[in-house]
């Protein structure tokens, strides 16, 4: 077997971390996440509570890892949501290239891409009100168009090969060879791809809750915690530190993953190599 | 060499003089921005805290100490019945727009305030008004329906202040007042700009201009505060900061009262909350001392009704509903609620939106669920304080002697007591200072008695400034940044 490269091993390691971190959390924390005993607030790190706790009193470490079920669980729904709807839509572009249908799709991309994320996230929780689902809803929308452009990409270059001709000329239909010979084909694409949505997905999470679109309290979240701690950098600096490595922490290695996967799964750089 | 020197230090000392001219120009830092400048016809504090005593004044202005003094009116002569008020107004005093004050202006802003299409939010101060007359150019008088042993105070407020009917259609935008300052400008979502009023009746203010600078972020003020873009905070929203800025010799913390008693409201419009002993339970859920450390770091004075505990006619009533989880657990059992789920509407101030978080905590605690929904302020405005739209909120309620709220139906939380009416229209009419200390009594337990809201704090004004200027109010009678007496000591 061939050696798997270092990057992968290293991002699956820190996200692996956050992952049993938040599963962990469904069933026990160090301490009631939403316990607040205001005597006890501000403590630096130490032996009762690792990582110190907040201004309420709450637990950090505990807060942290609920926080990354937060943010995993929005991240992971946010992507699924621009999957489903980018991968159909992004395979009926491709069936249909050069046509209308694909010239509608693709500019409709266009469209959402112009808009900057922040902004259409804004708008909605302005129109609904700001929560944890509208983070995903918004979230989502702008993981739709990337999921169309790398698919319609793929299979664009997949619909000249030959084995596709062929298929076609076994007298397969557009719609079943999309779903039976390109889709299998372009996998490792998303899935690259998916892990990359996936970390940005975790950031634009941490960016909307520090802006307080997000997860609304008591729902711990990474953004929102380090949004309440600006003001008490100088009295208590591990409450901007902590959740602030734990967001690049998570990047980081999910990035990392995305690109050793790319290594091992994208055929062009595997002939490279 | 030694010309070049010359000329040097000669550049050196036309660069530094003016550095050491005292300095006539304030940035003063504000959470909210107003909505208009007009504050006979808006509610919001915001406005008053730009033009009280700075753009308008009224015929009595408040002092620093909340004491009653004389302002476009010199001074007055009240009948020996208490029914009629004569006022002797300054004389040579013109609004910023030219035109001369006169009795004229008085009756026009009396009638206009109290009229039945009136949009002052406070018409109860002018409800004893039964005619107001000029007697001549600078005599006004007014005649009470009954005696009112708190006309001259009712007069002092922001709402009271005297307009012009010549500039009144415009005040909202373009603020025409008789005050030391006049309007220069406003940037919306940014600032106010005043300057000194050249023909100013009084003392001449020491300041030549005033920035107003809306900051609502409270790391954005912290920011502003730390670069010197802003040289006092009168109400500086980030109370965890303040160590900070007392450990900076730069700086100065500011920390007095206000008449802000802050409340969590319960409407009573809910069929949960019209249950007195609901009520009870969520005011024995919480533990005011926590909040008053875990949002506000400690600045704060517990309260047990609706009344500022410096005002000498204050009772203590925080034992009435003092921290008991397991009797508030108790009466929920009692009332049959033992799973309430209930909204709470938190608008934009820390106090709100930590405190928010404290009670969320602490209700969960006796077995209330809630769920928490953050407001900036026009939302909550229009839906909670408008629309009454709401289960719980918490806010502050700035205004000085508010306990009358409780006698309003119609107010936001809809609180419909005979009773506490009945007290409240026999003070309106009571001037004898014993018995209307008995009646203020009398309404604060009917309220407490009544768990009305829940009473949670009185909030200390915390304010930073820069350590060269003086002047500045330390308590808040009233919601005012008067800069009349404000000037730089370096």
């Amino acid at each position: 077997m061939k050696r798997l490269p270092m990057t992968l091993v290293a991002g699956a390691l820190l996200t692996a971390v956050f992952a049993v971190a938040a599963l962990v959390s469904l069933a026990w924390t160090p301490h009631a996440v939403e316990g607040m005993n205001i005597a006890t607030r501000l403590q630096p790190p130490g032996a009762d509570h690792w990582f110190g706790t907040d201004h309420f009193g709450r637990d950090i470490l505990s807060m942290i890892m609920v926080g990354a079920r937060t943010s995993i669980a929005v991240a992971v729904i946010a992507v699924g949501m621009g999957m489903v709807l980018g991968v159909p839509l992004g395979l009926l572009a491709a069936a249909n290239r050069g046509g209308l249908i694909d010239e509608v799709i693709m500019r409709g991309n266009d469209l959402v891409f112009a808009f900057p994320a922040l902004v259409i996230a804004i708008l909605i929780t302005a129109v609904f009100g700001p929560s944890a689902v509208n983070a995903i809803i918004a979230i989502g929308i702008f993981n739709t168009p990337v999921f169309a452009r790398v698919t319609r990409g793929g299979a664009l270059s997949l619909w000249t090969l030959d084995y596709i001709r062929a298929a076609r000329v076994a007298g397969k239909g557009a719609g079943r060879i999309s779903i039976e010979h390109i889709l299998p084909n372009i996998a490792n694409l998303l899935i690259v791809q998916g892990t990359i949505q996936f970390s940005l997905g975790i950031l634009a999470e941490a960016a909307l809750s520090y802006v307080g679109l997000g997860a609304q309290p008591p729902t711990p979240s990474w953004g929102r915690m380090l949004a309440e701690a600006q003001t008490m950098i100088a009295m208590a600096p591990h409450l901007a530190i902590i959740p602030g490595l734990a967001i690049v922490l998570t990047v980081l290695g999910l990035n990392l993953m995305g690109d050793g996967l790319r290594d091992i799964l994208d055929p062009k750089l595997r002939r490279a190599r | 060499m030694l010309g070049r020197l010359k000329i040097g230090l000669a550049v050196l000392a036309m660069v530094a003089t003016p550095a050491l001219a005292q300095r006539t120009d304030i940035s003063v830092g504000m959470v909210l921005e107003p909505p208009n400048l007009d504050p006979t016809s808006g509610a919001a504090a915001a406005i008053r805290e730009v033009t009280y005593s700075n753009i308008y004044e009224g015929l009595t202005r408040f002092g620093p100490d909340g004491s009653v003094n004389p302002g476009l009116a010199e001074s007055w002569d009240i009948s020996e019945d208490g029914t009629v008020y004569t006022f002797h107004l300054r004389d040579g005093v013109e609004f910023h727009d030219g035109t001369a004050f006169t009795a004229d202006d008085v009756v026009f802003t009396l009638d206009r305030a109290r009229d039945e299409d009136s949009t002052n939010a406070q018409k109860q101060l002018f409800a004893a008004i039964d005619s107001v007359r000029a007697v001549d150019e600078h005599t006004v008088e007014v005649t009470l329906s009954q005696p009112q042993g708190a006309f001259l105070f009712n007069m002092a407020w922001g709402d009271a202040v005297i307009m012009s009917p010549e500039s009144v259609e415009d005040n909202a935008t373009n603020p025409v007042g008789t005050g030391a300052f006049r309007f220069v400008r406003w940037v919306q979502g940014d600032r106010v700009e005043l300057e000194r009023n050249p023909d100013y009746w009084g003392e001449a203010p020491a300041l030549e201009r005033a920035t107003f600078r809306f900051i609502s972020d409270p790391s954005a003020a912290f920011a502003a505060m730390m670069a010197g873009d802003v040289d006092a905070f009168p109400n500086f929203p980030a109370p965890e900061t303040l160590e900070q800025f007392e450990a900076d010799p730069r700086f100065e913390v500011i920390v007095g009262s206000t008449e802000g008693e802050t409340i969590l409201s319960m409407n009573h419009e809910n069929e949960a909350l019209s249950d007195i002993r609901v009520r009870q339970a969520i005011s024995h859920a919480i533990n005011r001392q926590d909040i008053i450390d875990g949002a506000m770091f400690g600045y704060g004075t517990p309260i047990g009704t609706h009344f500022a505990p410096h005002n000498p006619d204050y009772l203590d009533l925080t034992d009435n509903s003092a921290y008991d989880p397991e009797a508030a657990r108790e009466l929920l059992a009692e009332a049959g609620h033992e799973d309430l789920t209930l909204r709470l509407m938190l608008p934009p101030p820390t106090y709100a939106r930590r405190g928010g978080e404290i009670i969320a905590a602490q209700l969960r605690d006796v077995g209330i669920e809630t769920e928490i929904t953050n407001m900036e302020w026009a939302q909550w405005l229009e839906q909670v304080f408008s629309g009454a739209d709401f289960d719980l909120t918490i806010v502050s309620h700035t205004e000085p002697m508010d306990i009358g709220i409780y006698a309003r139906p119609d107010y936001y939380f809809q609180y419909d007591s005979a009773e506490m009416q009945e007290i409240m229209e026999e003070l309106d009419m009571t001037s004898d200072p014993e018995a209307r200390t008995e009646l203020l009594h009398e309404a604060q337990r009917h309220i407490a008695d009544d768990s009305v809201v829940a009473f949670l704090f009185q909030l200390a004004k915390t304010g930073v400034a820069n350590a060269d200027i003086e002047g500045l109010w330390e308590n808040a009678p009233v919601p005012a940044n008067d800069l009349t007496g404000v000037r730089w000591t370096e």
